[in-house]
């Protein structure tokens, strides 16, 4: 009894900016369980252009936080920050704090690498390696210095399997991922993402170069690996959106507008700019 | 009122002022017509001194085997002409050991070199490093076989002091330095080419810089990096002035390369420029193993081709 509202406490002043400081030793005590990421006052400079304000946000475990907002809101920089890919840009600054499991991910001693096994990502369009799809699943448990063949055999089979692309490709394991069509490639994509096992998966815009049909099975499998990941979708469609997630963040010129439940944001947006978004009225 | 109806009633008719300017540049009309076929006389000139070339190769060529056996030429393992023995292989083997030499310095060179510049260089750094890289090859072959001789060869004198002065170690190595903007240029380009999205994706898993380099970019820019190497191989068999100067002119056939020896380009060169006379045999075998060149490097461009298409990783 107690769990659930706390649940609901959680997720009604979850993503304001404004919270209570007091309390915030207790509540960090109770969120671990909950909470896989938690962003704090995190702003990003790409140069002198700030792309990021003041966002604040606690990304809830085994569940799907879809973010949405219109082109060059941030979404995508946003995620990225997670995983801190976007630092292969060379300007970018941050501040702020982002904590994965209460570790400091700013922080020096905490490695980029060991990050990323953890926060996997799929990519906006699929990008597979120019490899067979067995090595393309493989390359993720081989570089952290996996070698065993029947390892690697039952590592890349679970992995296809999670991704509900098994059946189509357990024969042509040998092919070159370059000759499937694009949505078998964004789930082989998803599959070497799942090969290391990571906690959380970063989705940019999985489904925005597939066709209806693909899309709608990346969108089921979500639905599934939702049982064992924290998974974060950025989508610019909020059909989607509405569709696959429990949480949604809608994002504006940088900011972190809104951040509740999918199905309050959409019903009964708090913020005037969320209900003319999710209206239709601008993006 | 209506400025579209008064241009209308003015009578400005574009149509009509095209059709009339079409009627009177027949100028204009004879020049469309000629220019592809001046473009083709261009194309065809390089077409034709190919043929021209080839053709005098092989007529005289043909010539010097009805003298010399031609599996006496390729058989045989001395090369004095003068006392008339004309056994091709110890120029060949003195190619091969020049061509060796270089690869063996510029290969790594020139692979390292690509991938600093395109995978850890910052632009700044690239902008500045690239264009110097590029300079060594717009350096005289003659330069870099006073290069050769005048400061390398010394050079090794302190620490094989046994080293002559003319010897295959200085020639290959200088011919190693000569292309390796070759190979890390062309690898380079290779590299370039390679999607940002590969490099993201395996940066997405966890994989280190190094991991990335060698295990994404380096399979994917392979044929490119392959055809390089191949291309430079072939610059360093065809390489002339700086064995010339360097590595002696002592057909030799050994694979000991602090030996002067003499490469197949050095020996045209002596032939062409000494008292041959013409007509003679010795004069006749200068296309003999021009020919032999010709078919060595030919050879090499071919393979590039063929591995730059077949290695080819789709992406």
């Amino acid at each position: 009894m107690t769990k659930i509202s706390e649940e609901t406490q959680e997720t009604r002043t979850g993503g304001l900016t404004s919270k209570p400081v007091v309390d915030r030793k207790d509540k960090q005590q109770k969120r671990e369980s909950k909470n896989v990421m938690q962003v704090e006052d995190l702003n990003l400079w790409y140069g002198s252009n700030q792309a990021l304000y003041e966002i604040n946000m606690d990304v809830p475990e085994k569940r799907v936080t879809a973010i949405i907002g219109p082109s060059g809101c941030g979404k995508s920089t946003f995620i990225k920050t997670l995983n801190r890919m976007v630092e292969m840009v060379p300007i970018v600054k941050t501040s702020g704090s982002i904590k994965y499991r209460d570790q400091d991910i700013f922080n020096g001693n905490f490695k980029q690498e060991y990050l990323r096994t953890k926060v996997g990502m799929v990519f906006q369009s699929p990008n597979p390696f120019p490899k067979s799809v067995y090595d393309n699943v493989a390359y993720g448990p081989r570089v952290h210095g996996i070698k065993k063949k029947e390892v690697l055999d039952e590592i890349v089979e679970k992995s296809l399997k999670d991704a509900a692309i098994w059946d189509e490709l357990k024969d042509r394991l040998d092919a070159n991922a370059y000759g499937l069509s694009g949505g078998q490639q964004q789930r082989v994509c998803i599959a070497r993402a799942l090969a290391v096992e990571p906690d959380v998966i970063l989705m940019d815009e999985p489904t925005s170069s597939l066709d209806p049909i693909s899309t709608s099975k990346v969108e089921e499998l979500v639905q599934e690996l939702k049982k064992k990941y924290s998974i974060i979708i950025v989508t610019h469609n909020m059909q989607q959106a509405a569709r696959i997630s429990d949480k949604t963040a809608f994002f504006l010129n940088g900011e972190l507008v809104e951040f509740a439940e999918t199905d309050d944001l959409f019903q009964n947006p708090q913020d005037k700019r969320t209900e003319d978004y999710i209206t239709g009225r601008f993006g | 009122m209506d400025k579209g109806l008064q241009s209308e009633g003015n009578k400005l008719n574009v149509q009509d002022l095209i059709e009339r300017n079409k009627q009177k540049t027949t100028f204009g009309q004879r020049i469309e017509k000629v220019i592809p076929w001046f473009l083709l006389l261009c194309a065809i000139i390089s077409v034709l001194t190919t043929v021209g070339i080839l053709f005098t190769l092989l007529r005289e060529s043909i010539g010097f085997f009805s003298n010399v056996s031609i599996i006496d030429f390729y058989t045989g393992t001395s090369w004095s002409p003068w006392s008339g023995e004309y056994g091709v292989a110890p120029l060949i083997g003195g190619t091969l050991l020049i061509t060796l030499i270089a690869t063996v310095v510029a290969v790594p060179l020139g692979l390292m070199s690509a991938i600093f510049l395109s995978e850890y260089a910052n632009d700044k750094v690239r902008r500045v490093i690239k264009p110097i890289l590029e300079v060594l090859a717009g350096i005289p072959t003659v330069v870099y076989g006073y290069f050769a001789l005048t400061f390398v060869t010394p050079m090794f004198q302190s620490i094989i002091p046994d080293l002559g002065i003319f010897n295959a170690l200085s020639g290959g190595f200088v011919v190693g330095i000569m292309i390796i903007p070759m190979v890390a240029s062309l690898s380079e380009d290779a590299m370039n080419s390679v999607p940002n999205a590969l490099r993201e994706g395996a940066y997405g898993l966890g994989a280190t810089k190094l991991e990335v380099v060698y295990k994404v970019v380096l399979p994917a820019a392979l044929s490119g990096i392959v055809a390089s190497i191949v291309l430079a191989i072939s610059r360093a068999i065809g390489e002339t002035m700086i064995v010339t100067i360097a590595a002696g002119a002592t057909p030799n056939l050994t694979f000991d390369p602090t030996e002067s020896i003499q490469t197949m380009t050095a020996f045209i060169v002596q032939a062409a420029t000494g008292d041959t006379t013409f007509g003679s045999t010795i004069y006749y075998s200068l296309y003999a193993v021009g020919m032999t060149l010709f078919v060595f490097t030919l050879g090499m461009n071919l393979l590039a081709q063929y591995i730059s298409r077949k290695f080819r990783e789709e992406y």
